[in-house]
């Protein structure tokens, strides 16, 4: 049970259920194929009925433009402020969708890995969604960027990343042209998202990188800029994405010890293949992969064979994570990685509500909040930390123990609806069920059992229980 | 009353010093200097509580240049009348060119006159992304100019690893970036806290869980403190089920923030937002004025509550940048750069305006729309760090990497 609950979110009844007909290789190839059969029909149509964040990105951000445009002609400030109050109520109403669908896969599909492994990559390659319009593109930056390539090709993965508007405004590359460049992304391309910040890489390669990406940008007009002849050829788009010529440096430069000629977008293709060739990258990226899977101190025999696997398979991401998952070391490490805030949360409500779908996502929102860790909420570009440390304050300890008491409690409005309507009655789930007797029960620890024990009812019984230091680890 | 510290500190607490932290208890007495001549505590249980306006507080309407002719040009409907004593809406004169927003007439303005209140403005960061998290972040993180910049490190934090002994606490819902760190820093929120979650035989239960734990102390301290908050929370409720007026807003968790302080805990954070103030942001009354009387308020209540440590106390409020110096389009002020910052506590040399100044004219402005920055915020908490904590040139190398700190004798 200790493996399931590390390869998934945390278990219920239809993992357990598809352990047991798939086996362990079964099921762990099904993981890693991503295969999203037998998600729940009533998570399917909710998923399709989320209409803010459906509309293609490019519609989404010309209709922003149109509406800031129109805002400016209105005649009284009253009437300015109302509209924009419309526009960023509207915003928000895109962000709960984003949160919402992201938290109803992590619950509730069957693909479970791959669903950690987008929370991961959101993660890793983290945007702000408080910085400029990116309340209105973190949901197609996740769904078009992040998530075909969640377990596929690492350079096709970065490259998504790196032509998304989201990447694109939040580390300023939309502001950086020849002649007036932002370092922003260049450097955290390097340092956060593939050689890491002792990868062996330059300051000159920061700026060259920086002068190879000028151009690299967004363009929120419906119509393409007006070039001069000899540039149209060169310019591409790709909805909001854009390469510009006119804003790009042609100068030669020298990256990573290649010399490379100064020719447009061909630049930026050279400079990605020398980046995720490099084996720093490999490493960097399975350490990583190494610190969320299996141990706050990614033992260096592991990684090294992890990045081995990486540059073999050319960066698959599967590749590694199996060589990863096979590994001995991952084994020794099951039930000894602290939860992070996501991972607590969303496998109390699995292994508590178990398949029964949550309507309201509002607490859960709140909760990921208060214990530090929203979705899309990390203001650095470095994404939240992976270690207990980050997330074992006493603060944040008492914390657990009362989201522990709400959703053992059932009080906590998780099946109201969302958009209102007044709340309906749910009682507290039953915890000690079966699938708590078949599955967890046998590896709890003496002082849970002797909590358990005491507990004076079943919603408190379910809080020990969610709260207990065995439920903490993964 | 139980520490013994806090008695020797009575004893002393005329005297406006702040002993370095060699000059321990045991050492004075071995130097014949009598416990009653000195304040004698040791310089780790100075309190620190720093204070964040988050949004970028319009710190010309707080400081106001009220000789200025260009601030009233530049401020056609928001700018603070000047210092009238038949007006009670006019700024409160603090020295020939400042002012004090009227908001803060009967909470800061009593501290000042007591010599227990400063103001630095022209304070800041060299930060000019104008953004507020961007700034925010760099700030807290307080490595700007730092060659490989530790993104999960905040200044607090590395303040606590070179003060040892200090008890930290960050009063917050989760912890911010500038107690982010290698020591554990123990965090709670006060506001909108309910009563406590679980009674003594249900937190007796979730400790036992924990016997023996890693995680024991941690677990253990949380729930005290949750605990302890929430039984504060019942009891105010009671008091004011019996008639006692309740205080609100921020000087309701500045009361508990300093109880806890005044107890327990050696060095303070707390954020307090909506300064962001872009549109009808007033002038002697309005959207900033309440938010400065709700601030003004709670910390002058902080300053009660503490008692006699609050002569051990120094409170410092920044925020991440000032604002335009010209109002805008909607009666409201821009993201600026430089900032005002205030300093408090019992024995600070206050009563005074302090730093590097300009005047205030179109000339002196930043980019000819802000406040410039002349007192870097690293030298200055550098600087009171140094005085506070006795700390060494490496030290303050650790808390504000690449920073000379500069002694304002603030304290």
């Amino acid at each position: 049970m200790r493996w399931l609950n590390r390869i998934t979110y945390g278990i219920d009844g239809a993992t357990v259920a598809e352990y047991q007909t798939l086996g362990r290789k079964g099921f762990l190839e099904k993981q890693l194929r991503g295969s999203e059969d037998g998600m729940p029909a009533a998570v399917s149509a909710t998923l399709a009925h989320l209409d803010m964040i459906n509309l293609p990105l490019s519609q989404s951000l010309q209709d922003i433009d149109l509406a800031n445009k129109h805002i400016n002609t209105l005649p009284t400030e009253d009437d300015k402020q109302q509209a924009r109050k419309q526009l960023n109520d509207q915003a928000g109403i895109a962000v709960y969708e984003t949160n919402k669908r992201h938290l109803l896969r992590a619950l509730y599909s069957p693909a479970q890995l791959k669903e950690q492994m987008v929370w991961f990559w959101d993660n890793h390659f983290s945007v702000f969604q408080g910085k400029a319009n990116l309340r209105w593109s973190v949901a197609d930056y996740e769904e078009h960027a992040i998530r075909p390539h969640a377990l596929g090709n690492f350079r096709d993965l970065l490259m998504a990343t790196l032509k998304h508007p989201a990447m694109l405004m939040y580390l300023d590359n939309a502001q950086s042209a020849g002649g007036k460049i932002n370092e922003n992304y260049a450097r955290e391309l390097l340092e956060l998202h593939t050689l890491g910040v002792n990868g062996g890489y330059s300051q000159q390669d920061v700026q060259e990188l920086a002068r190879i990406l000028t151009g690299v940008g967004v363009d929120t007009q419906p119509t393409s800029p007006k070039l001069k002849p000899e540039w149209q050829a060169l310019y591409l788009r790709d909805g909001a994405f854009e390469f510009n010529p006119a804003r790009h440096d042609f100068g030669d430069k020298q990256f990573l010890g290649q010399s490379i000629t100064g020719q447009g977008w061909g630049e930026v293709e050279q400079a990605i293949d020398l980046i995720v060739k490099q084996p720093a990258t490999a490493h960097f990226i399975s350490n990583k992969l190494a610190l969320y899977f299996v141990s706050d101190d990614p033992p260096p025999a592991l990684v090294d064979r992890m990045a081995k696997a990486f540059q073999h398979s050319n960066g698959d991401i599967s590749a590694v994570l199996r060589t990863m998952f096979s590994s001995k070391e991952f084994t020794a490490s099951l039930g000894s990685k602290f939860k992070d805030p996501m991972h607590y949360v969303v496998s109390a409500m699995r292994l508590a509500y178990n398949g029964k779908t949550v309507t309201n996502l509002k607490p859960v929102n709140n909760w990921l909040n208060s214990l530090g860790e929203p979705l899309y909420g990390r203001l650095t570009p470095d994404g939240y930390g992976m270690r207990q440390r980050d997330w074992a304050s006493s603060g944040q300890m008492s914390k657990r123990f009362e989201i522990a008491r709400a959703i053992g409690g059932g009080s906590a409005g998780l099946f109201d609806s969302d958009d209102g309507s007044p709340p309906v009655a749910f009682g507290f789930p039953m915890l000690s069920n079966r699938l708590f007797y078949e599955t967890v029960d046998n590896v709890m620890s003496v002082p849970v059992k002797l909590a358990l024990d005491k507990a004076a009812s079943q919603a408190e019984w379910n809080a020990y229980l969610l709260a207990s230091p065995d439920f903490m680890y993964r | 009353m139980s520490n013994p510290n806090y008695s020797q500190a009575n004893i002393g607490a005329g005297r406006r010093s702040f002993l370095k932290r060699s000059l321990s208890l045991s050492l004075l007495t071995a130097s014949g200097l009598s416990a009653g001549s000195l304040f004698a505590a040791p310089a780790t249980q100075n309190r620190f509580l720093l204070v964040f306006l988050r949004g970028g507080y319009d710190a010309a309407n707080l400081l106001v240049p009220y000789n200025s002719s260009f601030y009233y040009e530049s401020r056609p409907t928001i700018a603070i009348a000047k210092p009238d004593a038949k007006n009670m809406q006019s700024a409160i004169t603090l020295d020939g060119s400042w002012g004090l927003h009227p908001a803060l007439r009967e909470s800061i303005a009593p501290l000042y006159v007591r010599k227990e209140a400063l103001f630095m403005p022209f304070t800041g960061t060299d930060d000019l992304s104008r953004s507020h998290f961007e700034t925010q972040d760099s700030i807290e993180s307080g490595q700007s100019g730092a060659k490989n910049r530790d993104f999960s490190s905040g200044f607090m934090n590395r303040l606590t690893q070179v003060i040892s002994g200090a008890q930290p606490i960050s009063f917050t819902d989760a912890l911010p970036t500038i107690f982010k760190g290698n020591t554990n820093v123990a965090n709670v929120s006060l506001k909108g806290v309910g009563k406590p979650p679980f009674d003594d035989r249900q937190s007796a239960i979730l400790a036992g869980m924990y016997a023996g734990h890693p995680l024991e102390d941690s677990v253990r301290e949380g729930l005290d403190l949750r605990q302890e908050v929430g039984r504060e929370v019942e009891q105010e409720m009671q008091a004011a089920n019996r008639g006692a007026i309740s205080p609100k807003g921020f000087e309701l968790e500045a009361r508990r923030m300093a109880r806890l302080m005044r107890e327990r805990y050696q060095l303070g954070f707390v954020d307090v937002g909506g300064w962001d103030t872009h549109v009808n942001e007033g002038g002697a009354s309005g959207a900033l004025a309440g938010n400065l009387d709700n601030l003004g308020r709670g910390l002058s209540a902080y300053a009660q509550e503490m008692g006699t440590m609050w002569k051990q106390t120094v409170v410092v409020v920044i925020s991440e940048f000032g604002r335009t110096f010209r109002e805008n389009g909607t009666r409201g002020t821009d993201h600026g750069h430089g900032s005002v910052f205030w300093v408090l506590g019992g024995a600070i040399n206050g009563g005074r305006i302090v730093g590097e100044q300009t005047g205030v004219d179109q000339a002196s402005l930043f980019q000819n729309r802000d406040f410039p920055v002349l007192n870097d915020y690293r030298a200055v908490l550098g600087g009171l760090f140094q005085r506070m904590y006795g700390l060494s040139a490496d030290e303050i190398q650790t808390v504000f990497p690449g920073t000379k700190a500069r002694d304002y004798g603030l304290v």
